[in-house]
């Protein structure tokens, strides 16, 4: 896991050219996306509602994917398994490992959009 | 011919245009990419963030193309789905799934829902483009597929509907004459609409019937067409008082003339004269017919000649067989659809099968309804595999005049009231042209005359034959009358025709008007020796020694009955009548 970067760089310049223009309404859009697909995940654990729990990891996995957050989308993908073998215990510690990368995500895409700007 | 609708979206059709895309999928930053790639390869995107937005754009915005998240809060893709696909009912709408499930019952579920393909996150440009454009082939092929079969189902009920209207055009030309008449059964199933099979009956004008049975080669419209013609020709010229022989030879040639040559038209004409007793039978290439007496087979009338519209006028021939008939008897008569009924053994119901069916007779049972009873259950399930015609005629006593329908109602005015007509026919003339339909054709311009023209017709004809028969050739007339005599008075009749050599037999007509309607007189010579009825050892009552033994018999009878008045000069080689008609 260590060995995989948080921002796939290929994906993001492929994506840069498909957006032009609206690469920064892109991520913009992904932030803000993902805090609220976080709650999600939190809310339905502390429910203990398994399925939300699965669905809301899946959802949160795809648009990872799809803007280049590769290792969040694997720890998606880790707290999916969980959620689909109904053992939320074990996916409290990934949400946390979530909630972490995703600070790390945050992080590089600032710095990408200063990078950019400058 | 109708131009064909202009297609709204041509662009597409050849593949070059923008596509309607709908597409649904929760997560904003994957549909705004989506999105982004779509606009970006110039098509129109529709975008719903849930199944419930999915399913009204689809309503309101008929997409071509649907890309739809598997997982969706709100309904989610399945549903939204199977939704789409109930709406688009007929319409091919691709729907893709966008998903990033990858167990194999995940995606099966997919499949059910009606999705018919995936699309795999991270999105990659190609990949959708590629994706996108397979897919609008997919749509285009099945529109192209539904549009024709939808041409090809209003093209055939357009056809179907022309047949229908053609078919009431036909019916009328090729009408069934008198094939109602009780002492005619009949069956025809036609494999289509219009039928290769023909059948016609007609009475003739001076007593008596005419039957053709006709198969065309083939079936349906093509065979049918030759079927006009036939009919027009028959019924024209049985209502004018021709002959089945004169018919038959107009026929063929007007087939020889218009069938192309691989076609052609096995026929069956039947003379049915009820007064004699008698039945002439021409068969060109139908099966036999039978003649069916109680349950026992008397005759089988078998085809000796080739079908009509294949030889020329001149090698084709008229001869007819001609059979002695008792009231009661009955002639059945078929087309190979008949023989060629299958079981469900393909074995063919064939003469064995009619045979069973005759002899397997039940008293009181019609040989029609044996023979019918007997192919269905023969055939069973089966479906005829061509046209099928039966026909029964049955033989009865009938003494003079068919009932023919009488004509319009006379006018004094119109037409010659006043005039004269004389008409001879000479030497060979004799052996091979029928003057009858010519001289009643001269009389009908009489419109007074023409609501008799059986009686006229019966008149005619008895004058003539008698001329031609006892007069021209000397046959004794008792000959027609016994059974031993029969044979021997037609082949005769023949032989003697053929060597007629100075001889004659005149017609004088003369018209008049009277205050009570018309008179007609007719005089009819011949160049006969007449007969010494002085001498004649036949000569009982004053009558006979009048008319000399020429007149014995019905002939005379008839002319008495029909004529205001007779008389006979020069041993009856000169007859003269006088028949009045009136308002």
């Amino acid at each position: 896991m260590v060995d995989i970067p948080h921002l796939d760089e290929e994906a993001l310049a492929e994506l840069r050219d498909v957006m032009e223009d609206e690469f920064s309404l892109l991520i913009e859009t992904y932030l803000t996306d993902s805090k609220e697909r976080i709650e999600r995940l939190k809310e339905a654990m502390m429910k203990g509602d398994s399925d939300a729990f699965t669905k809301a990891a899946h959802s949160f996995k795809g648009s990872c994917i799809n803007i280049g957050a590769t290792r969040l989308g694997e720890l998606c993908q880790k707290a999916e398994t969980a959620g689909r073998n109904g053992d939320l215990n074990q996916g409290s510690p990934v949400v946390d490992e979530i909630s972490t990368e995703f600070q790390r995500v945050i992080e590089a895409f600032d710095t990408l959009m200063v990078r950019d700007v400058g | 011919m109708d131009a064909p609708a202009t297609e709204p979206d041509a662009g597409i059709a050849a593949g070059s245009g923008p596509l309607r895309v709908l597409i649904a999928d929760d997560s904003d930053s994957d549909r705004l990419i989506l999105k982004t790639l779509l606009t970006r390869l110039g098509h129109h995107v529709l975008d719903a963030a849930n199944g419930h937005e999915a399913v009204a754009l689809f309503h309101s915005g008929q997409p071509d193309i649907v890309l739809l998240d598997a997982l969706m809060p709100a309904m989610d893709g399945m549903e939204a789905a199977r939704e789409i696909k109930r709406c688009a009912g007929e319409r091919m709408v691709p729907l893709i799934f966008i998903t990033s499930l990858s167990a194999a019952e995940d995606l099966a579920r997919c499949l059910e829902a009606g999705g018919d393909g995936f699309l795999s996150k991270p999105y990659n440009r190609v990949m959708i483009e590629a994706k996108i454009n397979a897919f609008n082939r997919m749509r285009l092929m099945h529109q192209t597929l539904s549009d024709q079969r939808d041409l090809m189902h209003e093209r055939n009920r357009k056809l179907l509907e022309e047949q229908h209207v053609a078919r009431r055009v036909f019916d009328n030309v090729a009408h069934t004459g008198c094939l109602d008449a009780p002492n005619i059964r009949y069956h025809a199933s036609p494999l289509s609409i219009f039928s290769g099979d023909v059948l016609f009956a007609s009475p003739r004008p001076a007593g008596g019937m005419l039957v053709f049975a006709g198969d065309f080669t083939g079936h349906g419209l093509p065979a049918a067409m030759g079927a006009m013609p036939v009919a027009e020709t028959f019924y024209g010229m049985a209502g004018k008082g021709f002959d089945g022989a004169d018919i038959l030879r107009e026929i063929n040639q007007k087939l020889v003339h218009i069938l192309p040559k691989d076609m052609f038209c096995c026929g069956m004409m039947v003379e049915a004269d009820f007064e004699l007793g008698q039945l002439n039978v021409w068969n060109g290439g139908l099966p036999d017919a039978w003649l069916v007496r109680s349950s026992v087979v008397l005759f089988r009338l078998s085809s000796r000649h080739l079908p009509l519209g294949i030889l020329s006028t001149d090698q084709f021939s008229v001869e007819m067989e001609t059979i002695r008939t008792l009231p009661g008897d009955k002639l059945l008569l078929m087309t190979d659809g008949v023989l060629e009924c299958s079981n469900e053994a393909g074995e063919l119901f064939a003469e064995r099968g009619v045979r069973h069916a005759i002899e397997g007779l039940s008293s009181g049972l019609h040989p029609f309804d044996a023979l019918m009873s007997e192919i269905r259950r023969f055939t069973g399930r089966q479906k005829f595999r061509d046209d099928l015609t039966l026909c029964c005629l049955e033989m009865f006593y009938q003494e003079g005049l068919a009932a023919l329908p009488e004509g319009t109602v006379p006018s004094s005015l119109a037409g010659p009231a006043e005039w004269n007509c004389v008409y001879e026919i000479r030497e060979c003339t004799l052996e091979k042209f029928n003057p009858l339909p010519l001289l009643l054709h001269i009389c009908m311009e009489v419109p007074g005359l023409r609501r008799k023209s059986g009686e006229i017709y019966t008149l005619l004809s008895e004058l003539y034959n008698n001329a031609l028969e006892h007069g021209v050739l000397e046959l004794p007339s008792e000959w027609k009358y016994t059974s031993e005599g029969f044979c021997q008075y037609y082949s005769e009749r023949a032989k003697r025709l053929s060597g007629v050599s100075d001889h004659y037999i005149r017609f004088s007509f003369h018209h008049e008007p009277m205050h009570w309607g018309g008179r007609l007189r007719i005089i009819c010579e011949d160049s006969g020796q007449g007969f010494d009825f002085q001498n004649h050892p036949a000569l009982q009552s004053m009558e006979m020694e009048q008319s000399g033994p020429r007149y014995a018999g019905r002939g005379l009878i008839l002319l008495k009955r029909l004529a205001d008045s007779i008389r006979f000069h020069n041993q009856g080689s000169r007859v003269e009548i006088s028949y009045d008609w009136y308002f």
